[in-house]
């Protein structure tokens, strides 16, 4: 796994640190949205979630993510639950009827699965730790930091090229070797494309070309998706 | 930071969320605890996305935010409509089809 060989970048204390508060807050959050006895209550429990959420995207350096999540779910989803909650009159002074009055079964399947869930995921990944930096490399500087572990120039070639290249190299061992493979698959441009194609300076700019190249058609058929169910949303709802 | 202590916060709001989905019985909060449900699978997407180095995670994330979107908006439209035909969003009443 990826353990080995991230085992020597140092632990970043202020990102633990941050990680823990935010974490904490996060769940402390969720436990209320299910448990209070006012929706509105939950609704505004449920932003302290979504906005811890948007933090960790930050920390795992996903800006563009953690700025949709806080403009479509804080901005909008959690309104369009106000608008629900205050369509259907639930009670503003607090809801007894909220939670079934047994609620064993749920906690068993709660707990269970969490059980279950931490057990596989601790079993699976250990301690696996992030790469030191753990924004997405730029490409950018990914070709440079290759260029400069193997020497080899990039300029002008594709995946297929690069590939060969690296396992021309004599001086490296086998694990090296693996890893500038899959470092020159990382750099090479999707397609038939060449290397420096493409001036893909920041994360924003990855994500965007990612979206549409790569994932056009899947964006496409969720914007028709989003008419769809909007429409179909006003139909239902629609009184006659 | 470890890969697993943001699967395991993703872990423990996937659980809370279940429990929500099974254990509140207005319409509206079974709809919150979908999206606390949503919400774990976009930090698992978002840490996978860190560690191997890849934006697939990160676009994946943005459908799924897309998706809730519009999740949310048809459930709240049926929502209203159970309200409208039951005096109620209780979900434990609606049970027309119950045999």
């Amino acid at each position: 796994m990826a353990a080995a060989a991230n085992a020597d970048v140092p632990v970043n204390v202020a990102q633990n640190v941050g990680f823990g508060i935010i974490a904490a807050a996060m769940v402390v959050g969720a436990i209320r949205v299910v448990t209070t006895h006012n929706v509105v209550h939950a609704a505004l429990w449920l932003v302290l979630v979504l906005a811890g959420a948007a933090a960790q995207f930050i920390l795992l350096a996903a800006e563009f993510v953690a700025l949709t999540q806080v403009l479509v779910y804080i901005g909008a989803i959690v309104v369009l639950f106000l608008f629900g909650v205050m369509l259907t009159r639930a009670l503003i002074g607090g809801d007894a009827e909220l939670t079934r009055p047994n609620r064993a079964g749920a906690v068993v399947t709660g707990v269970l699965m969490l059980g279950l869930l931490s057990f596989t995921l601790i079993d699976t990944f250990g301690n696996d730790r992030l790469p030191s930096d753990t924004r997405v490399t730029l490409r950018r500087d990914a070709v440079s930091q290759f260029e400069a572990d193997t020497g080899i120039v990039t300029a002008g070639m594709n995946e297929e090229d690069l590939v060969a290249q690296v396992a021309a190299l004599s001086d490296i061992d086998d694990r090296e070797r693996t890893r500038q493979v899959s470092a020159a698959r990382a750099i090479a441009p999707d397609g038939a494309g060449q290397v420096g194609d493409v001036s893909i300076d920041s994360n924003v700019a990855a994500v965007s070309d990612s979206i549409f190249s790569q994932y056009l058609l899947p964006f496409e058929i969720v914007s028709v998706l989003l008419t769809a169910a909007l429409i179909g949303a006003i139909v239902i709802a629609r009184k006659e | 930071m470890l890969l697993n202590q943001f699967l395991l916060l993703a872990a423990v709001l996937f659980a809370i969320g279940v429990y929500g989905v099974i254990a509140r019985r207005n319409g509206v909060a079974v709809l919150m605890s979908i999206e606390l449900i949503l919400n774990a699978v976009n930090i698992n997407l978002i840490a996978f996305s860190a560690m191997n180095n890849s934006v697939a995670g990160q676009v994946f994330a943005l459908f799924v935010i897309a998706i809730a979107a519009a999740e949310v908006g048809v459930g709240l439209a049926i929502v209203l409509v159970i309200y409208r035909t039951h005096h109620s969003i209780d979900l434990d009443r609606v049970d027309s089809m119950k045999g």
